[in-house]
């Protein structure tokens, strides 16, 4: 069976409970599934935490990964999609020197053309904060590499579905036993 | 704990105390029950201790001589009672020492509560004397864990602990409590937990699916049962036995499924997996639909995943999702309990027989008989076997002790040959395969079910790993059996080295003390047989003691157990010699 690796989003719905983050990496370590990107937040629902987890795997090791999420007394539910079943985004910040905001004009078409938004300007240094796909945050990274970068930092990608997460269901069915 | 708000609790005691986080430790083990615990004290659980002192007449403590001794001691008490098993240790060491026995648990689905004491909450973290992140060592091998550092959220932590511990498919849970929470004071009320929003502990069974099953099974030509421990933990042996009657179907069993059928059920065909028997494994690679109830497709059962019952349709019932479709691929999936699951089964299966597939199964019985067990149970040569010691237990006990066994060559020999007539009689490590597990869990065992024969069978490697529950044997008088069968190896790594590594033998002879000296130094009566004609009045003397009793049987140096499915072959490929 040589099945195709491909990038899943996988979520998961869980209560806000310390240690929860040590057992679901956990689940992904002992089948020696490097995670791309993690990120965890709280979620639409009061009380209740989103893990978005970016790996590249199998499909059939994206279900088995999403089961044992779940057995997990406090994760409530987990789902694994395709890029295309979801929207994404990541976010990033770069940290430039503020003389080469006026000696170099070519920076200024940059932050034009690419979208990006500066969130502040001092005498040292200014920041540059831009959200979108992998790809154009690399490309902008490249660009402004040539000029140094003082400091760079990534997020972890978000993702919304398209489709409906019947979690809130799953909750409600729970509240009302 | 946050938590709280998300777990639903049924009010056992309204009337509210003012009372110390560990006297409502031992409350709250009173509220759940628990009559009996086994532990180890140390500086940072001493203030529990001292309630333990005071509710002596209410709950007991055993001192075990090590803290695996107490996790494997609950555990033998929880497999044959049903009911949760409870250690406790000090924080660092203490808490350290039971994580073997809590992986043990964890992959045999025994349901344990531990608790651990830990340093003071303010310091956490600062590598303070006897310090360990417990709750992160433990979290791989827990089915769930906390730390708890305010008196006030003890009652609600262990009755989370305990409602997780049993529920659903069962596992060990641990509390890791601070020693200020245990000394400071709340207002306590016990509640019992009835549920946790995140958490489903049974599936609910689809009638649509117990149906499809039902006309598989009831089409098919060579239906094969598989069952596993699944059906002792949802107390399902009536209906699996009523499932096996009515369809006339063959069935065998896992190593942790032993005992749920009596062996001598005509439809019993014995045991799978690597030294199972041969019938069972050579036609798991014949029939047509496969059913297993309550397994987990261990490859120590499938052997080479490539191969095995490529040919069937397999329905699985289990309680647990994540089982289905994690080794072997199947065509229905029967989730929830196998009592309810298999009592629905039962409505919509036909009577049926399949005697000429049955005959197919005794006539390779007869085959394995003749090339393997008649040596095991009736050997011609001079040297003892450990399945005549097994044979003369089965006649002592007419199959209705509860055995226990370690982990090497003499619990293989000890599941094949030992009768099981009663349930939950066989406890042995299954999926860890702990060396050590047999001398602490049959005091365990003995303690659940005092009315029982407990006899456990060790081998002379795994008997030291804890011989020091000697200690607990000879203090708490239980009255437990204990056989070691001396072959003066750590047997099942010489077999592997006899049959794959071209006979080397690296550190693999054991030069052995005195074992009847050491039993004796520990108040057990004990002896020791060397010829054949002393083993039968040996081991009626043995059975028929109230106290514990030692006996070391000194058997053949090189014997090997057969039939053999070796690592990753097929279990077609199965060897009788
Ligand atoms: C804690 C632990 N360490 C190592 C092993 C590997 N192991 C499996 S069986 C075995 C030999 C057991 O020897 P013994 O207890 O004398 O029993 P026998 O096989 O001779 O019956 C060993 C070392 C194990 N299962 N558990």
């Amino acid at each position: 069976m040589n099945e195709d690796i491909k990038t899943f989003t996988i979520s998961v719905y869980t209560e806000n409970n310390i240690g929860l983050l040590n057992r679901i990496s956990a689940i992904f370590q002992r089948r020696h599934i490097n995670i791309e990107s993690l990120t965890t937040s709280r979620s639409e629902i009061d009380g209740v935490n989103r893990f978005v987890i970016v790996v590249n795997i199998t499909e059939t090791n994206a279900k088995k990964i999403v089961k044992q999420i779940e057995k997990q007394v406090e994760a409530i539910r987990a789902y694994y999609h395709t890029d295309d079943e979801t929207i994404f985004t990541e976010s990033c910040m770069f940290k430039i020197k503020s003389s080469l905001l006026f000696d170099e004009p070519q920076i200024q078409n940059i932050i034009k053309e690419s979208d990006t938004r500066i969130v502040t300007v001092n005498r040292e240094f200014f920041v540059l904060e831009k959200s979108g796909r992998r790809h154009e945050i690399e490309a902008l990274r490249r660009d402004l590499n040539v000029f140094g970068i003082m400091q760079f930092v990534r997020s972890g990608r978000i993702a919304v579905t398209k489709d409906e997460m019947k979690v809130t269901e799953v909750l409600t069915a729970f509240n009302n036993q | 704990m946050k938590t709280q708000t998300a777990d639903k609790t049924k009010e056992v005691a309204n009337k509210t105390e003012h009372i110390t986080g560990s006297e409502a430790v031992i409350k709250s083990l009173i509220a759940e029950g628990v009559d009996v615990l086994y532990g180890y004290p140390g500086g940072a659980i001493m203030p529990v201790y001292d309630e333990l002192f005071k509710f002596q007449d209410q709950i007991h403590h055993v001192l075990t001589r090590h803290e695996q001794g107490a996790a494997h001691a609950a555990q033998g008490y929880a497999r044959i009672s049903g009911k949760v098993g409870v250690a406790m240790a000090t924080s660092g060491p203490g808490a350290t020492n039971l994580i073997t026995g809590i992986a043990d648990a964890q992959i045999d689905s025994t349901p344990l509560v531990c608790i651990t004491g830990q340093v003071a909450s303010h310091l956490l973290g600062s590598d303070a004397f006897q310090e360990t992140d417990i709750v992160g060592i433990s979290t791989p091998v827990t089915k769930w864990n906390c730390q708890v550092t305010k008196a006030s959220e003890i009652p609600a932590a262990l009755a989370k602990a305990f409602y997780i511990a049993r529920s659903g498919r069962p596992g060990p849970v641990l509390v890791d409590i601070t020693k200020d929470a245990q000394i400071s004071e709340l207002d306590f009320k016990y509640e019992k937990c009835v549920g946790v929003r995140s958490y489903k502990p049974i599936p609910k069974t689809n009638p649509d699916s117990v149906k499809a099953a039902a006309e598989l099974i009831n089409n098919a030509k060579k239906p094969f049962i598989v069952w596993g421990q699944g059906v002792i933990l949802g107390e399902a042996e009536a209906e699996l036995k009523t499932v096996i009657e009515k369809s006339g179907v063959p069935a065998a069993w896992t190593i942790l499924g032993a005992s749920a059928l009596p062996t001598s059920h005509p439809l019993n065909v014995g045991m799978v997996g690597m030294h199972g028997n041969y019938a069972p494994n050579k036609l798991t690679n014949e029939c047509d639909v496969l059913i297993a109830i309550g397994m987990r497709f261990d490859d120590r059962v499938t052997g080479d995943l490539n191969t095995y019952a490529k040919q069937a349709k397999v329905i699985h019932f289990d309680i647990d999702p994540a089982e289905i479709d994690k080794n072997v691929k199947t065509d229905i999936a029967v989730l929830g309990n196998s009592k309810e699951s298999l009592a629905m089964l039962a409505e919509v299966l036909n009577e049926n027989s399949h005697d000429s597939w049955l005959q197919k199964f005794k006539d390779l019985y007869k085959i394995e008989y003749e090339k393997v067990i008649k040596d095991d149970i009736e050997p011609t040569k001079e040297g003892l076997t450990m399945g005549e010691v097994l044979k003369q237990i089965n006649i002592e006990s007419e199959g209705k002790a509860a055995i226990v066994s370690d982990v090497g060559q003499h619990q293989m020999i000890a599941c094949r040959y030992a009768d099981f007539n009663v349930t939950k009689s066989n406890i042995t490590s299954g999926g860890l395969g702990t060396m050590g597990f047999a001398l602490p869990a049959a005091i365990g065992a003995k303690m659940a079910a005092p009315e029982r024969e407990v006899v456990a069978i060790i081998g002379d490697g795994g008997y030291q790993m804890n011989i020091q529950e000697l200690g607990t044997i000879f203090q708490t008088k239980a009255a437990v059996k204990i056989v070691v069968l001396n072959n003066e190896f750590l047997g099942m790594v010489r077999q592997w080295q006899q049959l794959f590594f071209d006979k080397r033998y690296a550190s693999t002879e054991m030069t052995n003390p005195d074992f009847v000296t050491i039993a004796k130094g520990y108040h057990i009566q004990a002896k020791r047989v060397e010829k054949r004609e002393d083993l039968a009045e040996a081991v009626k003397e043995m059975m028929a003691s109230k106290e514990s009793y030692f006996l070391e049987v000194c058997v053949e140096k090189e014997d090997n157990v057969f039939p053999m499915v070796p690592s990753g072959a097929s279990v077609s490929d199965i060897r009788l010699s």
